[in-house]
C-alpha cells in the first residue's frame, strides 16, 4: 500500500519513488491523452427515425466523422423462407405481401409468374394488364413516399406531407381495385382475383395528372433547391463497379451510370415489351443522382400506366386452373424490377400443393449490405442522406 | 406627458415585470399558433390542426398545451439531476431579458437603456447556455452532440447578426433602441423625409443579413441542425418530457417572438408609424410593432418550412466566407456614406 | 405531356444472338429465342472454361444452372465474373434436399390447408450428391444473362469456400446462409450471426429444424376454413361473366 496519499489508482506500485524525468514523461502523456479525442459509438437506432424502422447502426465517431458503422439487422426477421415451406402456394403470396410493405402487389407479381411457369400456365392478357398498371401504381406509390422523405430526412418537412398527400390518390386507385391498401393480395396463380370496378381506368387517368403534378413540385421544392443539392451531391458516391459486386440494384444502381432495367433488360415479362419508356441513369452515383432518377423513373412509370389504360384489352382476368392447386416438380429462378430494386424467387417444387424450398431475393438486403463500405468518413447528418437516399424497407430487408 | 404618471419604483418594477413575463408568453403562443399551427397546416395541407375545436381548429393550442402538463416529468436515470432542472428555465430566462429593452412607444419601454441593442444581443446569447447544460446533464449522447453543435453554431452567427446591426448603429448613431426608432421616424433618405427612414430601405443588406443570422440564432431551419429531429431526434431536447418541454417550446417561439421584434425595431422603424406622434403613438404603438413583428416573423416561418438543413461545416463556411465578408463590406460602405453625406 | 423517347422498347443484347436459334434438349417453351442462344453460349464457355469442374450444366428456363465441384466452387465465380461478364452477385444461398419429418396431424382428413410434404429425398435441377447443396445466382448488367451455381456439401462438415473475394455482396449471403444452414464458409473475413440472436441453437431452415409456431399449435386448416366446394365445378367464374364486367375495354 502507498502511504503517499495518492488516489487509489497508485496501489498497485508498492515502491513509490518519484523520477523527474519520468514525471516530465509522464506529463507529455497527460498532454497527448487530452489531446486525442476518444471515439464515440453511437448506436442510431433500431428506434430512429432516420431507419424507416428497426435497422440499428452501431457508428464510431471521431467528432461527428464517422470511423467505422456497421449495420445491425435482424430486429424484424419472420423467416419468410422458412414458413413458405409449410404453405401452399395461394397462402404464400399473402406473406409476401409483408416483404416489401410499400409495394406489396409488386412483390407478388415473381412469385406467382413462378409459379406459372412452372405449371406452363399464363395468365389472360387483360390480367396481365392489369398486374402492369397495378405494379406501376405501386412503384409510383412508393416513390412517392420517398420523393416527400428524402426531403424530410434533409430538414424540409413540407415535402414529406406533399408526398403523403399525393399517394393517397395512388393508395385509393389500388384500394378500389383491390380491396387493399397495403397488402391487396390480389393477384391467383394464374390471374387475378377480380376485374377491375366500374370507372376505374377513368379515375386512374386523372389520378396520374396529380402525379405528374407531384412530380413538377418535388422537382422545384427539393431536387431544384441549393440547399438539397449541397446537401446530397457528392454524398454516398457508390461507383457503378463496386455497387454491380454488391448486389446493388434498382434505382440505386441506375443513378451510378448501369443501365439496366429488367423490365427492359431482364426475361419479359408482364407487358412491358410492349411498352415505350425510358430507363433513366444519371453518372454521378450519389444521393442527388438517386433522387433524381427516381423522380424521373415516377414520371415514366405515370407514362407507363397510361399507355396502359389505352392498351388493357376485354377479356377474362383468369386462366383455367384446378381448384387445388399442386405446382409440378422443378425449379425456377423468377426476376422482377421493383421499385426497390431486384426482386426475385428462387422456387424449387417436389410435386406438391407447397413450395420445397423459396428462396426470396430482396432487393433492399443488397442495397445496404453496401453501408459499412458507404459510411466511413462522412458526418453524421450524411449518414441519414445516404440511408435516405438508399431508399430501403426493413421488411425486405429483414424479410 | 400624460402617462408619466407619479408612482413609486416598487410599482413601476411590478408592472414592468408583469409585462415582461406576459409577452414573452403570449407572443410565443400567438407565433405558435399563427404560423406552426395555421400557415404552416396551409403550406402543407395538414388536416389535424384545423380540426379541433370546431371553427378553424382554435383548441389545437390549448389541447396541445394541456397534453404537455399532463405528461410524466421523466428525467433520465444518469442525468445530472440539479443542471437538467435548470437548463429549460436558463433558456427561457434569456428569452424574457430581451424584451425588457423593446420599446413599445415613446414612452412604453420596460428599461430604456443606453447599450439597448448591444445588451439585447448579449442575453440572447445567454440561451445557448441553456441549451448546453440540457445536453450536457441528459447523459445521451445525441443531447451532447446537440449541444455542441448549437456551441458551435453561436460562434459562427453571434459575429454577423452584430455585424448586421453595426450599419444601423452606424446611421442612427446611438445603441438605445428608443434613439434607433426615433432616427428612423425622424430620418430621411437622402434629404426625403416623407416616410422618415425606415432602415430596411438604406440598410437592406443588414436587414437580410440580420434575419439569415437570427435564424441561425434561433435554430430554424436550414440552420436547425442542433434540433435536427431527421438526425439528432430533437437534440438536446430529447429526454425533456411534459411541462419542461413546454419550457423549451415556449423558449424557442418566445425568442422568435423577440427577434423579429428586435427586427422590426431595427429596420422597420418599430412602433412609429409617418404622422402619428405623442400619446397617439403611445396608444397605436404596441400595434405596429406587433403588426410589424408578425410581418418580420412571416419571413422567418415561411423560410423554415421550405428549406431544408444544411450541414454543420456547411453552415460555418456560409458564416465565415459569405454572411461576415458581406457584413463589414456594409459598415464600410455604410461608414464612408455617413462621412460623405 | 410528352417525353423523349431514348432507349425504349427490349433490347436485344447482341446482333447474332437473334439470328442462331438451337435446340437445347430441356429448354421449356417460355424460354424465348434469344435468351436460349444466350443459355447455349453461357453452356459453352463454361464447359470451356471450368472443364473437369463442371458435374451438370443444364439450361433452365432463361437461365443456366451449373453445377461445380465443391474444389471448383471459387473458380466458378471467378470464371463466372471474368469470362461470362456476370459482374452482378444476386444471392447467395443453401438448400436442404431432404424431406422434412412427418408433422403429427397434417394432411389429416383432407386438410388442403397444410402442403403435402414430399417422402423421400429427390434431387433438383442439375442432380444432388446428399442433403445439402449450397448455390448461388450470378447476373451480367451488360449481357443481361444470368447463371445459377450448384455445389454440393459434405452432410457432416458442410463447408465451402467464400465468394466474399470475388463478389464483396456476397458478404451477407454468406452470413445469412451460414446461421441458417450451419455452412461454413471458408475465407469469409467475418462470420458471425446476421439475423439471429447470439444464443440461438440450431439452423431454422435445415428441414429437421421444426417450425415452432407449428408444433405448439397445429395450422388451424380444417378449423377455421370453410369446406370446400364439391369438386364437379372445379373452374372459377367463368370466363363469360369476367368479360361483361370490362367498364373501360
Amino acid at each position: 500500500m502507498s502511504t503517499t496519499g495518492t488516489p487509489a489508482a497508485g496501489s498497485t506500485s508498492p515502491d513509490f519513488t518519484i523520477d523527474p524525468g519520468s514525471m516530465r514523461h509522464l506529463a507529455q502523456a497527460q498532454v497527448n491523452v487530452e489531446l486525442d479525442t476518444g471515439d464515440m459509438i453511437l448506436n442510431l437506432g433500431p428506434q430512429h427515425p432516420a431507419t424507416h424502422g428497426t435497422l440499428r447502426l452501431v457508428v464510431r465517431l471521431d467528432g461527428e466523422r464517422v470511423i467505422s458503422a456497421d449495420p445491425i439487422i435482424g430486429y424484424m426477421h419472420r423467416g419468410y423462407e422458412k414458413i413458405t415451406e409449410f404453405r401452399t402456394y395461394p397462402q404464400v403470396t399473402t406473406l409476401i405481401n409483408r416483404i416489401d410493405w410499400l409495394s406489396s402487389f409488386a412483390n407478388e407479381v415473381p412469385f406467382v409468374s413462378a409459379a406459372e411457369k412452372l405449371m406452363d400456365i399464363e395468365a389472360p392478357p387483360r390480367a396481365q394488364y392489369i398486374r402492369t398498371i397495378l405494379t406501376e401504381l405501386s412503384r409510383i406509390a412508393t416513390f412517392l413516399l420517398f420523393l416527400g422523405e428524402m426531403g424530410l430526412q434533409v430538414g424540409a418537412l413540407t415535402p414529406a406531407f406533399y408526398g403523403f398527400r399525393d399517394r393517397e390518390h395512388i393508395l385509393n386507385l389500388i384500394e378500389s381495385a383491390t380491396g387493399g391498401r397495403f397488402h391487396p393480395n390480389f393477384n391467383r396463380i394464374g390471374g387475378l382475383k377480380d376485374d377491375l370496378p366500374w370507372g376505374w381506368l377513368a379515375e386512374a387517368r386523372s389520378a396520374m395528372q396529380v402525379v405528374f403534378d407531384a412530380c413538377d413540385t418535388f422537382e422545384n421544392l427539393v431536387l431544384g433547391n441549393e440547399i438539397f443539392a449541397a446537401r446530397c451531391k457528392g454524398i454516398g458516391i457508390i461507383p457503378a463497379k463496386l455497387g454491380v459486386a454488391y448486389g446493388v440494384s434498382g434505382s440505386n444502381l441506375r443513378a451510378s451510370g448501369v443501365d439496366w432495367d429488367l423490365r427492359r433488360d431482364g426475361d419479359p415479362y408482364l407487358v412491358y415489351p410492349e411498352l415505350d419508356f425510358k430507363v433513366w441513369t444519371h453518372p454521378d452515383g450519389d444521393s442527388f443522382s438517386r433522387y433524381f432518377v427516381r423522380l424521373q423513373e415516377t414520371r415514366e412509370s405515370a407514362r407507363m400506366v397510361l399507355q396502359c389504360l389505352d392498351a388493357i384489352p376485354a377479356g377474362p382476368v383468369m386462366t383455367k386452373v384446378p381448384l387445388i392447386i399442386k405446382v409440378p416438380a422443378g425449379e425456377v429462378w423468377v426476376e422482377n424490377e421493383n421499385p426497390l430494386g431486384q426482386m426475385g424467387y428462387y422456387v424449387v417444387s417436389k410435386g406438391g400443393t407447397g413450395p420445397f424450398r423459396v428462396k426470396i431475393r430482396s432487393a433492399s438486403f443488397s442495397n445496404i449490405s453496401i453501408l459499412p463500405w458507404l459510411l466511413q468518413g462522412v458526418y453524421v447528418p450524411d449518414v441519414v442522406t445516404i440511408l435516405a437516399g438508399l431508399y430501403f424497407i426493413l421488411g425486405d430487408i429483414d424479410r | 406627458m400624460m402617462l408619466a404618471l407619479e408612482i413609486g419604483w416598487g410599482t413601476t418594477l411590478a408592472i414592468k415585470t408583469l409585462v415582461v413575463l406576459t409577452i414573452i408568453p403570449l407572443g410565443a403562443l400567438i407565433l405558435g399558433y399563427t404560423f406552426l399551427l395555421k400557415m404552416m397546416s396551409h403550406m402543407q395541407s395538414r388536416l389535424g390542426p384545423m380540426d379541433p375545436g370546431g371553427f378553424h381548429g382554435w383548441f389545437q393550442l390549448v389541447g396541445d398545451g394541456l397534453k404537455f402538463l399532463q405528461k410524466e416529468d421523466i428525467m433520465p436515470a444518469q442525468a445530472d439531476r440539479k443542471v437538467f432542472a435548470m437548463a429549460p428555465a436558463v433558456v427561457v430566462l434569456s428569452t424574457f431579458l430581451i424584451f425588457a429593452v423593446i420599446p413599445m412607444g415613446p414612452d412604453l419601454v420596460v428599461e430604456n437603456l443606453d447599450v439597448g441593442i448591444f445588451y439585447a444581443l448579449a442575453v440572447s446569447s445567454l440561451s445557448v447556455v441553456g441549451v448546453l447544460m440540457a445536453g450536457w446533464s441528459s447523459a445521451n449522447k445525441f443531447a451532447l452532440l446537440s449541444a455542441l453543435r448549437s456551441a458551435a453554431q453561436l460562434i459562427a452567427y453571434e459575429l454577423p447578426l452584430l455585424l448586421a446591426t453595426v450599419g444601423v448603429i452606424i446611421q442612427a448613431g446611438t445603441l438605445n433602441l428608443q434613439e434607433i426608432v426615433l432616427a428612423q421616424q425622424n430620418g430621411a433618405i437622402f434629404g426625403w423625409s416623407g416616410i422618415g427612414d425606415p432602415f430596411i430601405l438604406t440598410q437592406f443588406v443588414g436587414f437580410t443579413l440580420f434575419l439569415v443570422a437570427a435564424q441561425a440564432e434561433l435554430s430554424q431551419t436550414p440552420f436547425d441542425m442542433p434540433v435536427a429531429e431527421s438526425e439528432l431526434v430533437s437534440g438536446y431536447m430529447v429526454e425533456y418530457t411534459g411541462f419542461r418541454f413546454l419550457f423549451f417550446f415556449i423558449g424557442e417561439f418566445g425568442t422568435a417572438f423577440a427577434f423579429a421584434a428586435i427586427a422590426a425595431t431595427l429596420f422597420l422603424g418599430g412602433w412609429s408609424i409617418p404622422g402619428v406622434t405623442g400619446d397617439m403613438a403611445n396608444i397605436l404603438g404596441p400595434f405596429v410593432l406587433f403588426a410589424k413583428l408578425m410581418a418580420v416573423a412571416f419571413l422567418m416561418f415561411w423560410v423554415r418550412f421550405t428549406y431544408p438543413r444544411l450541414r454543420e461545416d456547411q453552415l460555418q463556411s456560409l458564416a465565415w466566407k459569405v454572411l461576415i465578408p458581406i457584413g463589414l463590406i456594409n459598415i464600410l460602405i455604410t461608414g464612408i456614406l455617413k462621412v460623405a453625406i | 405531356m410528352s417525353w423523349p423517347n431514348a432507349g425504349g422498347g427490349r433490347r436485344s443484347p447482341l446482333p447474332d444472338e437473334t439470328t442462331t436459334p438451337t435446340e437445347t434438349p430441356g429448354v421449356e417453351e417460355v424460354a424465348v429465342v434469344p435468351v436460349s442462344a444466350n443459355a447455349q453460349e453461357i453452356l459453352n464457355l463454361i464447359n470451356s472454361e471450368l472443364g473437369a469442374g463442371v458435374i451438370e450444366a443444364i439450361p433452365l428456363f432463361s437461365d443456366v444452372v451449373v453445377r461445380v465441384r465443391p474444389e471448383a466452387w471459387r473458380q466458378a465465380a471467378e470464371v463466372a465474373r471474368d469470362k461470362l461478364a456476370c459482374d452482378y452477385i444476386t444471392f447467395v444461398s443453401g438448400i436442404d434436399w431432404m424431406p422434412a419429418p412427418k408433422e403429427e396431424g397434417a394432411e389429416a382428413d383432407g386438410d388442403t390447408s397444410t402442403p403435402a410434404q414430399p417422402t423421400e429425398m429427390t434431387p433438383g435441377a442439375a442432380g444432388a450428391a446428399g442433403r445439402f447443396q449450397v448455390f448461388a445466382h450470378v447476373q451480367s448488367t451488360t449481357r443481361h444473362w444470368g447463371i445459377t451455381f450448384k455445389a454440393d456439401l459434405d452432410e457432416n462438415d458442410p463447408h465451402i469456400e467464400s465468394w466474399v473475394s470475388v463478389y464483396p455482396g456476397a458478404d451477407w449471403h454468406e452470413r445469412e446462409c451460414a446461421e441458417m444452414f450451419g455452412f461454413k464458409f471458408d475465407g469469409h473475413p467475418n462470420l458471425r450471426l446476421l439475423y439471429l440472436p447470439a444464443a440461438f441453437e440450431g439452423h431454422p431452415l435445415r428441414k429437421d429444424f421444426p417450425l415452432l409456431a407449428r408444433v405448439v399449435k397445429p395450422w388451424p386448416g380444417i378449423v377455421n376454413v370453410e369446406g370446400m366446394p364439391e369438386s364437379d365445378s372445379p373452374e372459377p367464374d367463368s370466363p363469360a361473366a369476367a368479360t361483361t364486367e370490362n367498364p373501360g375495354a
